[in-house]
């Protein structure tokens, strides 16, 4: 009796673990669907007092008029361009110091590792108007360069706490191996630490490319010139007086605005999960 | 592999740098940097032709159309005058001058305005912008608070529909949205996710003051009869005839369209150019009118807060900006304005554009209100948005949803407020 009831209950726990994952899925994607209902529905549509979650006359309109209202195509290579760069720029700059913090315990780098905790303390308001005139001092107003430079600043303490605990998971005895059997340090980096630490680089560059392209505030206060903004301030176009949003062309601009990031994270979303799990532990 | 990451990156520092800005450059014509808050594909429109008109008869002043957002202009705006990069002509609103031409960022227009300008505006209109005794703004387009209400519903309970020349006075208000209500349906609904700038707008219709401002300049709270009767008007249709319902207390005007449409509200007090997106939302064969907002002691009377056109005080060239604006507001470019933002213009020529007094769309209500509008009470005083923030919108959202009585509502206001200013004018 019991035997014969076994696999069911076990069906029975796999389905409502299945189910149970599926309501989790729909949670999670429900801003991203509701998004694109939005962005497929007609102003009258959107005005009903019935909210339907499938347009009844879905329309490309609002794509065609975000289009045609704002530069979209550019802010959004502007965007992209932006948040490679200050990825690229992070990972080059981290990876070395993250491998330093964590490989010498000195008493220098436990104070590196503490100044990069109170950094973080410092809200942005805080520092906007300070950085602003710095910049303007450096001729980096007005420039993607600029920009770049202060994501790469802001990205870069979390980057460095991230990565130092990716460094930390590989076992040091690997590197001693490669030492005792001839490697130099230059070819241990290369061809024994880095590979291991890929993961976490990749988690790394996600988090900086992610950060740089979702910023609002700096690239609103920092970028003047309507030609070099970038996609999160063009958004805030269709936008009026008192909060009220031109809603259709805004929701079809912001759900095409996600897609570069859900595209880059699929891409690496195998290593980028072993890297958060591998930097979560410390060995 | 590494090669190419190498073109990669080298493709990319190319990208970059060709972003980057080149230097000024050297002679040749004054440029302006104009930012503009425009959203609406008409107004921006309409923004854009007069910039390119400017731009084509000026050569020797050229407008550069920067595109600001209403959302963050603010901040925007105070960190490009800390840092010395602010546009040279600036648009906003009148409520939110205060602190930049106390701050000195703003260059004070008053001996540099054109007199066809200057006599074109109304002096309620200038005092908007006016702060001590410089004036730092061009006050241009405003927007009364108007009913918008289902036509149909009105008939059918056969109430007097209301007319600039004869209104609804707030008693009568109050017994109308009594006689629209029924099991799941109300008379009006007030979005007021922003309570205190409607409800003290409103309220100069009953001759409520609030701040009163002594002989030695300083500002008190004063909340007086004039003050009670809008406040205590919506308190008591939501708390106590339910010819309001509570949930749209916390609303934005536009969250209140689908229910309008759907007939759960009969009216809607609104700004005067949400009509645009009642004409791109309203179901076929919805009907819908413009009506002026219940009167008190002191009539139609209405506190508004106009958009401005501003020039920057370290602007090298502020005459010239200047005549831009003026280009900007000759009576015929301000009716475009007007008509692209659905609002009212403040000049009384373009006031008298056949364009803007046709009863399509409610045109002609919103224009016969234009002569009863007045500075937003608030406006001039510093401390005003701490006031309003930890003071005035917990005590008000409270109040209406009949969490407290009016009797608190006076003393918050006047105790807790009262402390707040005091702080800003030691």
């Amino acid at each position: 009796m019991r035997a014969a009831r076994t696999p069911r209950t076990r069906r029975a726990a796999r389905a409502g673990q299945y189910t149970a994952l599926l309501a989790y899925l729909l949670f999670l994607a429900f801003p991203l669907l509701w998004l694109l209902s939005t962005a497929l529905k007609s102003p009258r549509e959107l005005g009903s007092p019935h909210p339907a979650w499938i347009p009844r006359h879905p329309t490309l309109a609002n794509v065609r008029q975000a289009f045609a209202e704002q530069p979209l195509a550019h802010a959004a290579l502007n965007s992209l361009l932006v948040a490679l760069a200050t990825a690229v720029v992070t990972v080059l700059i981290a990876t070395p110091l993250a491998y330093v913090m964590a490989r010498h315990r000195t008493r220098a780098a436990r104070a590196a590792t503490g100044w990069v905790v109170v950094s973080q303390a410092f809200p942005f308001v805080l520092l906007i108007i300070p950085l602003f005139l710095v910049l303007k001092r450096l001729r980096l107003i007005d420039s993607p360069t600029g920009l770049v430079l202060v994501y790469v600043v802001w990205s870069l303490p979390f980057a460095l706490w991230m990565l130092a605990g990716h460094v930390r998971a590989v076992p040091a005895e690997l590197e001693e191996a490669a030492a005792v059997d001839g490697a130099g340090r230059l070819r241990t980096l290369a061809s024994v630490t880095a590979p291991l630490l890929a993961p976490g680089i990749a988690a790394t560059a996600l988090f900086a490319f992610v950060t740089a392209w979702n910023e609002f505030f700096f690239a609103l206060v920092l970028l003047k010139s309507p030609r070099r903004q970038t996609l999160p301030v063009v958004l805030t176009h269709f936008i009026g007086a008192e909060g009220v949003a031109d809603l259709g062309p805004l929701a079809a601009a912001a759900f095409l605005a996600t897609l570069p990031s859900l595209a880059f994270f699929a891409l690496v979303q195998r290593r980028i999960t072993s890297g958060l799990l591998t930097g979560a532990v410390k060995s | 592999m590494r090669t190419r990451i190498t073109l990669a990156l080298a493709v990319l520092l190319l990208l970059l740098a060709g972003c980057s800005p080149g230097g000024p450059a050297d002679g040749g014509p004054v440029t302006l940097r104009f930012q503009s808050l425009a959203w609406q594909p008409d107004s921006v429109a309409a923004t854009k032709e007069l910039v390119r008109e400017w731009n084509a008869t000026h050569p020797d002043v050229k407008v550069e159309y920067v595109q600001g957002s209403w959302d963050s202009v603010h901040d925007q705006l105070l960190t490009s005058f800390e840092g010395g990069e602010a546009p040279d002509v600036i648009h906003d609103a009148s409520d939110d001058l205060a602190d930049f031409a106390y701050g000195g960022y703003l260059a004070d227009l008053s001996g540099l305005l054109p007199a066809r300008l200057a006599s074109d505006i109304p002096r309620g209109s200038w005092e908007t912008a006016t702060f001590g005794r410089g004036v730092y703004g061009v006050p241009f387009l405003q927007e009364p608070r108007v009913l918008i209400a289902d036509a149909d519903r009105l008939r059918a309970a056969k109430v007097r529909i209301p007319t600039p020349g004869h209104p609804w006075s707030w008693p009568e208000f109050r017994q109308v949205a009594r006689k629209l209500s029924g099991p799941g349906r109300y008379g009006v609904a007030w979005p007021l996710k922003e309570p205190v700038s409607a409800t003290l707008n409103l309220s100069l219709s009953a001759g409520g003051r609030l701040f009163h401002r002594g002989a030695d300049g300083k500002v008190t709270v004063r909340f007086e009869a004039g003050d009670e009767v809008v406040a205590r008007t919506i308190h008591d249709q939501v708390a106590v005839d339910r010819s309001a319902p509570a949930s749209t207390l916390g609303s934005g005007g536009a969250d209140t369209l689908p229910g309008l449409f759907g007939g759960r509200y009969a009216m809607v007090p609104l700004g005067f150019s949400y009509r645009q997106q009642i004409v791109r939302q309203a179901p076929e064969g919805f009907h819908w009118q413009v009506l002026p907002a219940p009167a008190g002691a002191d009539g139609l009377t209405q506190g508004v807060s106009p958009q401005t056109l501003s020039v920057s005080a370290d602007c090298p060239h502020q005459k010239e900006a200047v005549a831009f604006i003026d280009f900007l507001l000759r009576p015929r470019n301000m009716v475009r304005l007007a008509l692209g933002d659905w609002m009212l213009p403040t000049g009384t020529q373009a006031l008298k554009d056949p364009a803007l007094r046709t009863a399509r769309h409610g045109w002609a209500t919103g224009t016969a209100l234009a002569a009863r509008l007045r500075p937003a009470p608030a406006q001039s005083v510093r401390g005003y948005p701490e006031w309003k923030d930890k003071v005035a919108t917990p005590a008000y959202q409270e109040y209406y949803s009949g969490a407290s009585t009016l009797a608190e509502l006076r003393h918050r206001l006047e105790r807790d407020g009262n402390l707040v200013l005091a702080r800003y004018q030691r």
